[in-house]
């Protein structure tokens, strides 16, 4: 016994020796930073700072152009995204009808009273507008140089044209220009630690506030800022409150949920009208605020578990949603709040025209775009690509009776061994969708065949949509994937390897609540990892 | 000190804007303008169109310049003796997974085959506007005609030049606000112009201090800005000089909303009427670069009334044993010509001296993929039409026999005057120039 003892101890000795020392994940709340980013603002970014900023008659003209959406969200992409010269001409714009509409409409004499009292050029009233507008729209004080330059853009364009609004027209111009409002430019701050810092208090508010209001800081978290109060925890989480009490957060659920659901997206979404009559351009539009709606009520109004709204049967409709989901509404014009019956098999937002219609073709449904989605969207799994060189000799079109449903059509792809892989992770969750059409109408039949929606989700078999609704709520990668995509989203880029245990605490924290959502994005608001960043850069190491 | 045009102009901003009026090809009349075709400004554009071709119905049998064109190509039978067909040219993969519809037709346009969107950019049109037409109002146009506002022009990975969707934004963009008609025979410079050119003068002057405090891979982003901030700069600066007059130039009136979609014939009036409008701005000088997409390379184009797009249906459409390839995909394969027709019809229609905008272009016409249904990207499909004033010579089918398709873009460039000794890499590196390309 006692050499069978030495014998084990040496094993480990000499086991330890041979084995590399584990990496230690820090403790959750440690914060591991992440890179000082420069994000460029997203088109709800840009537009609802113009609001914030102007009030809510501000022309909107700025035509947006395509983002980049990585890592399943704009947001992220954000930090990626380049510029094009197409970009610089949309800005422009946009920088000129703002500026001539703050002249003319009289905003800016109104918002400026040293504009009104003065006849002609009044450099100390430049440099008032200087410095109040370029704190708002740069989002931090400038310095003393600053306001100088800005003074100067403005005294200069007064000698070009002597028109009197000349001068303000053109500091505007050049604020609405200048790359720190079009790109939120992280600068490092105060040391954390001797590899991680707090980014600088002007960016930790402009983190702070387009995460939880979707709009740039207002004057008191500016101010609370440039006090310290976010690098202190107890002075940061009265911010947070604040913030989490105020109405703008139903604006930043409803701008996280879009940007995670690519609802966006139904804005282009075209359906043959041949095929799908009902679906008229007003369902897209409809469909888009409906799912909106549902999260809305379920997440600020109800505080539901975020799980359950993949069996909800809340039915925000309209009379032109009524016609597709073909259940009568009696308001002629506008929302009402009715319940999808238990015979719709509509439960969750899955079930929804967005979701429905969004992942499948102008003409026909799409068992494999739903699937898949259902994987990244919901669940952070990733589906690859089809392999180039597949062959589709087996494959049948749609009409064809011999193989009249998608099940039958799918088949043939997950008998081929080089289709097999990716079409047993999408199909037997995208089946179960087929009673939706290519509009997300019920169908029981496709060519006159019964459409058989049984299926499976990582080891749990059921036989139709409302299984696969609590498969989907009850998989345990559910809230993760939202703690991933609501970090992801707020921080702007992808996760590090070293962010895992703070992931993990966030998992916790929102298990805890009972999945609240709300409650998840204090955690993130409160927590210090979302204000570090390393005081070097390094190679980025994706999660 | 000097008087140029430009302190001319400055001079005359002594309060109100003031009119200048320049009696029309008298003050800036170019003696040559109607002779030489030397004289009119060498363009370059990309056409694409999704989802390869029919091999038999495109090749013809024969190489050099006798042969006939395949059924296909009938709808540009016109344009026999104003293009060159390219076939059987390979983008060599040499390893690179094949991401479908994007690694053929990005391989094409860089030279070098990528296994995912993250070109390694710039494109081959962004290459050649760079030497050829970086002091027109717009550094490129880029229209899509079926809905899809992608591209395949990128100066960088992150940013490519989106494709215009809408007829009317993009006639708004260009012939609206900013557009000087050259004919007007009066000049009008707004000092309001004056003011705008000032203002980003100074924004652009945050630069150094910026780029020192962002990392390394930012200030490559923050360069395309300030890359953006310049074309704005340069728009300004030609609006204060009076334009060159452009002879038959026509100034269009703005169109009605053509219906949107994705159905074939929709897309063929959309992008005829596209074709026409970017044709007039080419014309008018506001650029030398331009890409038009018909259809996406996954193409979603559709026939009316039918449930399965034209990307789908390479996928899923049996092949026919009788014919030996997929009859609804040579459907829409042959439906492209058409649009490729009225593209060069829109260009060819406008006169320039003795010849035409196209006899003055170069049009690099191509899809992604030869065979969809396989999604091969070997003997992708490619036209070169017009010639460029000379520096290209068409009315001829050059075979490839396998070679990398970047002697095309090789080829291109040099004939458009780059220094290009050798592009692509790996196996798609080559010095090879098609010399009989060369005209």
């Amino acid at each position: 016994m006692k050499r069978l003892l030495g014998l084990i101890l040496v094993a480990i000795v000499v086991v330890g020796f041979v084995l590399p020392e584990p990496v230690r994940m820090p403790d959750w709340e440690q914060p591991t930073g992440g890179p000082a980013l420069a994000r460029r603002l997203t088109a709800v970014e840009y537009d609802n700072t113009l609001k914030t900023v102007f009030g809510a008659e501000v022309p909107i003209v700025l035509r947006h152009e395509a983002p980049l959406r990585s890592h399943g969200l704009i947001a992220a992409g954000t930090s990626e995204v380049g510029f094009s010269a197409f970009s610089a001409e949309q800005y422009y714009v946009s920088a000129q009808a703002v500026a001539e509409w703050a002249r003319s409409s009289g905003w800016l004499a109104s918002h400026f009273g040293c504009i009104e009292q003065t006849s002609g050029f009044d450099r100390a009233c430049a440099q008032v507008v200087s410095q109040k507008l370029g704190q708002q729209l740069i989002r931090r004080p400038l310095a003393a140089a600053e306001v100088e330059q800005l003074s100067g853009i403005a005294e200069r364009a007064g000698n070009l044209d002597s028109d009197i609004g000349t001068p303000w027209h053109a500091l505007l111009s050049s604020l609405m220009m200048h790359p720190e409002f079009l790109w939120r430019v992280e600068s490092i701050g105060d040391p954390i630690d001797s590899s991680v810092a707090w980014v600088d208090d002007a960016a930790m508010a402009t983190r702070l506030a387009f995460f939880l209001t979707a709009a740039p800081p207002d004057a008191a978290l500016m101010q609370a800022a440039q006090r310290g109060a976010l690098r202190d925890p107890q002075l940061r989480a009265a911010e947070v409150d604040r913030l989490i009490n105020a109405p703008t957060l139903r604006q930043a659920v409803r701008v996280f949920f879009e940007d995670m659901l690519a609802l966006g997206d139904l804005e282009n979404l075209l359906k043959d009208p041949v095929i799908y009559p009902a679906f008229v351009p007003q369902v897209a539009f409809d469909a888009k605020e409906q799912t909106l709606k549902t999260i809305e009520e379920h997440v600020l109004d109800l505080r539901s578990d975020y799980r359950d709204l993949f069996t909800t049967q809340a039915a925000w409709v309209t009379r032109p949603l009524g016609v597709v989901y073909r259940m009568p509404v009696p308001t002629r014009v506008g929302w009402e709040r009715q319940e999808f019956s238990d015979q719709s098999h509509r439960l969750g937002i899955q079930s929804h025209i967005a979701f429905l219609a969004s992942y499948a073709h102008p003409g026909r449904s799409s068992a494999t775009l739903r699937g898949a989605a259902i994987r990244e969207v919901f669940l952070c799994q990733e589906v690859p690509d089809p392999p180039a060189d597949v062959n589709f000799a087996l494959l049948q079109e749609t009409g064809n009776h011999v193989l009249p449903t998608a099940r039958d059509r799918l088949k043939r792809h997950r008998e081929d061994p080089s289709c097999m892989g990716c079409h047993a992770i999408t199909d037997p969750v995208g089946l179960s969708l087929e009673n939706f059409d290519g509009a997300g109408s019920f169908r029981t039949s496709e060519n006159n065949a019964p459409i058989d929606t049984s299926g499976s989700l990582d080891g749990r078999s059921y036989e139709d949509p409302t299984g696969l609704a609590y498969a989907l709520r009850n998989h345990p990668e559910t809230p993760r994937c939202l703690v991933e995509k609501m970090y992801r989203y707020a921080a702007g880029r992808d996760t590090e390897w070293l962010e895992r245990a703070y992931l993990d605490g966030l998992v916790d924290v929102f298990a805890d609540s009972g999945y609240q959502v709300v409650a998840l994005m204090s955690a993130i608001a409160n927590s210090d990892q979302f204000y570090s960043v390393w005081t070097q850069p390094r190679v980025v190491q994706a999660h | 000190m000097a008087i140029t045009r430009r302190s001319a102009l400055k001079g005359m901003f002594q309060g109100a804007a003031v009119t200048v009026s320049l009696p029309f090809l008298e003050t800036f009349a170019i003696p040559a303008l109607a002779s030489t075709p030397a004289n009119y400004p060498l363009r370059f554009g990309t056409w694409i169109w999704g989802c390869g071709f029919i091999p038999e119905k495109w090749i013809p049998q024969a190489t050099g310049t006798e042969f006939e064109l395949p059924e296909h190509l009938r709808h540009v039978q016109a344009f026999q003796q104003k293009m060159a067909l390219l076939s059987g040219f390979d983008v060599k993969l040499d390893g690179v997974p094949n991401k479908p519809h994007v690694t053929g037709c990005l391989g094409l346009r860089t030279g070098i085959p990528v296994p995912n969107r993250e070109v390694v950019a710039p494109t081959l049109d962004v290459l050649i506007g760079d030497q050829i037409g970086s002091d027109t109002r717009f550094r490129s146009l880029e229209l899509s005609a079926s809905g899809t506002t992608n591209s395949y022009s990128y100066r960088a990975a992150s940013s490519p030049n989106p494709s215009e969707i809408s007829l009317l934004a993009f006639y708004d963009r260009v012939f609206g606000d900013g557009f000087q008609d050259p004919n007007a025979g009066h000049f009008a410079p707004r000092a309001t112009d004056l003011v705008q050119q000032s203002v980003l003068s100074q924004v652009s002057e945050s630069r150094r201090d910026l780029m020192r405090r962002v990392s390394a891979s930012d200030r490559a982003r923050l360069e395309e800005y300030y890359d953006g901030l310049r074309q704005l700069e340069q728009q300004i600066a030609l609006r204060l000089e009076p334009p060159a007059p452009v002879e038959n130039f026509e100034f269009p009136s703005r169109p009605e909303m053509p219906e949107l979609g994705a159905e074939m014939d929709t897309v063929l009036e959309n992008h005829r009427l596209m074709s026409k409008l970017l044709a007039r701005a080419v014309q008018a000088n506001q650029t030398r670069i331009f890409n038009m997409l018909l259809s996406d390379t996954a193409s979603n184009l559709r026939e009316r009334g039918s449930t399965t797009t034209h990307h789908t249906l390479t996928h899923e459409e049996p092949v026919d044993a009788t014919l030996g390839y997929q009859p609804k995909v040579g459907w829409f394969a042959d439906q492209s010509m058409i649009g490729l027709r009225d593209f060069l019809q829109a260009l060819d229609e406008i006169e320039e001296g003795e010849g035409t905008l196209l006899d003055h272009s170069v049009v690099l016409a191509h899809s992604d993929c030869s065979i969809a249904k396989s999604h091969a990207v070997e003997g992708i499909p490619v036209i070169v039409a017009g010639s460029g004033s000379g520096r290209i010579k068409t009315g001829q089918h050059i075979a490839g026999y396998g070679d990398p398709i970047s002697r095309i873009g090789l080829t291109l460039q040099q004939a458009m005057g780059l220094p290009t000794g050798q592009w692509g890499t790996l196996a798609m590196r080559t010095d090879r120039t098609i010399e009989a390309l060369i005209g």
